[in-house]
């Protein structure tokens, strides 16, 4: 059993005055005028503030726009956000530390998140995610997380690289996903869901499929021979 | 069968305007917008539309909670679809966002509502491009913006997207995270369609719900409620996911038999497996055995005269390879970590939840932890400000009292693994200085 990690008065959390300075006075909303932002970004956050009606609604979209910016969300980048939008860093801090999405930590570039939950574990999704750990874990490129349920079960075991959705993966494609990555290729084009056709039987269309297009159209199901007439055989 | 929302579902580009339009797309909307907005809220209440988010309740009565009057009204369409087995939004919306947005103003007209929002989940990247530019199409088309077609309905329409939090599908945390706050649960009531948006009277409705209001409009209520049963009308994307052979979206008729939609449509189980349990309605219901579930019309009284619910409309299946135990903890561990904190039954019975079944999983535990587990599940029910603590303490509740059996057997079998004794000791009696042991101590 994994050892639980303790501080040396025994306890599994920081000591209450240990965690803050004390003495020191909370962030204040950051002076515009000595917080440089980029000027895209603030144009980005600006354009997003517009939107609502309490601008304070963009906080969202404004810390993903500097997550994208920055490649993780870096207490400059939170700063520079809440100095755009007018909101105190530890407002901006306490909703980056909310939401999975958002990265407080370095990270690699490319995000490769494996589904596993319920639907997807039950199709060998654990073993997928070890895989990736594997094969990818070491290499720095890739910011390998298990992830919960990212509405998919349909491509089971299935996981989003670089938001695409890609499934259902057996281990094999662990290799094709680094390498269409590194060279830059859609990932894994074959097996991404944008392509899927409906399950429902009902609702098919048939997809023209280079194969079945140059055999021509599918032909309707041949009737069983026995019961095949012919006009001979009518009395 | 019928099919309504997924007509034409894999038409080339129905996710544009033009093509959506060949189908006979907003044709409900001048339609709508014809009527007075009382006729429209009638239409709906008369169709007896239940939301198909998960709670089933009442569309039409939902948009008549909403006070009358010049005020800021909002509408907020839930497409934060992150329920477990739960993806059919994911595919109404990838694949025919014009749908959704022409139900969005109908339903922002009988709401009068001027202001809407789509809050999509973060992960959902493409189809929450696909939407922006439907949204853009829609307005340059004049279907959203001032004065629709030329009446006197105007709406706005924001596509907002989250950043990857379960509890942001219940609908007042996805009101405070639309506020751009964290998204914790408010205290009901009261109910959003009183105080919710930026403290305005706020319509939330689910993705499927929307999508059917044009179809609702487009046939009239009477001829749209003869698809279905009664209590259980209309047609229902649901969701076929875990050991089938044909996982994906199914629209039904509500009411069909359950072996139908499962052994018919997604196949049945895998070679040489049966069925052993399924979820019925996403990873938050009660689970049913095969033998409970399969002949049972798929609605959602029956549902719930069965013991479960039909929720958002997802099922997963679960065949005989995969032990309970397994289950029972993939289904709380990710409760535990999606719950927000910020109330104790569930932040604390979660967290508990999962440590004593990892104890049953390690044979740590022993049977009377099995009935510990099950009355935790009883106290986290009703006890919370949402249902998220409810959502992992049913179908756990469920699993323990189906499966004690093979729970049991787990706990002894991971026991001899172990080396740890098939069975726990019987204790020696503890006796007492001077006690008379016939007569024993009192």
């Amino acid at each position: 059993m994994a050892r639980v990690q303790r501080y040396p008065d025994g306890s599994r959390v920081p000591p209450w005055d240990r965690a803050v300075d004390l003495n020191k006075e909370p962030a204040p909303v950051p002076e515009p005028a000595v917080t440089p932002v980029p000027e895209d970004l603030r144009r980005t956050i600006e354009a997003y503030m517009s939107k609502y009606p309490d601008r304070r609604s963009a906080v969202i979209p404004s810390i993903a726009a500097a997550q994208r910016h920055y490649g993780w969300c870096s207490p400059e980048a939170l700063d520079q956000v809440a100095a755009v939008m007018r909101l105190t860093p530890a407002y901006v801090e306490s909703i980056a530390t909310f939401y999975d999405m958002f990265e407080t930590e370095p990270k690699p570039a490319h995000d490769v998140y494996v589904c596993t939950n319920i639907s997807c574990s039950l199709l060998g999704a654990d073993e997928l995610f070890e895989h990736f750990i594997e094969t990818l874990g070491d290499e720095g490129d890739f910011n390998i997380r298990a992830f919960e349920c990212m509405g998919a079960c349909d491509i089971g075991p299935m996981a989003s690289v670089d938001g695409v959705y890609v499934g259902p993966l057996e281990l094999d494609d662990v290799a094709a996903i680094a390498n269409d990555v590194r060279d830059g290729r859609p990932v894994l084009s074959r097996k991404q869901l944008a392509h899927r056709a409906a399950a429902d039987p009902g609702a098919a269309v048939p997809v023209p499929d280079p194969d079945t297009m140059a055999a021509g159209p599918p032909m309707p199901p041949e009737r069983g021979r026995g019961e095949a007439t012919s006009p001979e055989d009518e009395p | 069968m019928t099919k309504l929302l997924f007509a034409n579902i894999d038409e080339p580009d129905l996710n544009t305007i033009d093509v959506y339009r060949r189908h006979g797309g907003y044709e409900a909307l001048p339609k709508a917008l014809k009527m007075s907005r009382d006729e429209v809220q009638a239409q709906l209440e008369s169709s007896e539309l239940r939301g198909r988010g998960g709670a089933g309740f009442s569309m039409g009565k939902k948009v008549s909670f909403l006070p009358h009057g010049a005020m800021d009204k909002y509408l907020v369409c839930n497409a934060d679809e992150s329920e477990p087995g739960a993806f059919k939004d994911r595919e109404l919306i990838q694949k025919n966002p014009h749908q959704l947005i022409e139900g969005l103003i109908i339903g922002a007209y009988a709401a009068d509502v001027n202001r809407s929002f789509i809050y999509i989940r973060g992960e959902y990247q493409y189809q929450a491009d696909i939407l922006d530019a439907a949204v853009k199409q829609a307005e340059a088309a004049g279907y959203l913006g001032e004065r629709i077609l030329g009446s006197d309905h105007t709406l706005s329409l924001v596509v907002h997207r989250g950043a990857g939090a379960y509890i942001c599908g219940e609908e007042t945390a996805l009101l405070d995270s639309l506020e751009g706050k964290r998204g914790n649960p408010r205290l009901k009531p009261p109910f959003p369609a009183n105080q919710g948006l930026y403290q305005g009277p706020t319509l939330v409705n689910n993705v499927e719900t929307l999508s059917n209001v044009p179809h609702i409009i487009r046939m009239g209520a009477k001829a749209w409620a003869e698809h279905g049963v009664q209590n259980s009308t209309g047609t229902k994307v649901v969701s076929v996911s875990g050991c089938v052979r044909n996982p994906g979206n199914f629209e039904i008729e509500l009411g069909i038999p359950t072996r139908d939609l499962i052994m018919g449509l997604a196949g049945g189980p895998r070679e040489g497996c049966t069925i052993k349990f399924f979820f019925p309605g996403g990873s938050s219901s009660p689970v049913l055995t095969a033998e409970e579930g399969l002949d049972i019309p798929y609605d959602f009284d029956s549902m719930a005269k069965a013991g479960s619910m039909l929720g958002s409309g997802s099922i997963i299946v679960v065949d005989d390879t995969v032990p309970v135990v397994e289950v029972a903890k993939k289904v709380a561990k990710f409760y535990a970590h999606e719950s927000c904190g910020k109330c104790s039954p569930c932040r604390e019975g979660t967290n508990w939840t999962v440590k004593m079944l990892e104890r049953v999983d390690t044979g740590e535990a022993t049977p009377m932890d099995l009935d510990i587990i099950a009355s935790v599940q009883d106290q986290i029910i009703g006890h919370c400000l949402c249902v998220l603590g409810d959502s992992m303490a049913m179908p756990i509740g469920s699993l323990v009292r189906k499966f004690r059996a093979e729970f049991e057997e787990h706990i002894e079998r991971a026991r001899e693994a172990r080396g740890m004794g098939v069975t726990v000791p019987e204790p020696e009696p503890v006796g007492i200085a001077g006690a008379d042991p016939d007569v024993g101590p009192y």
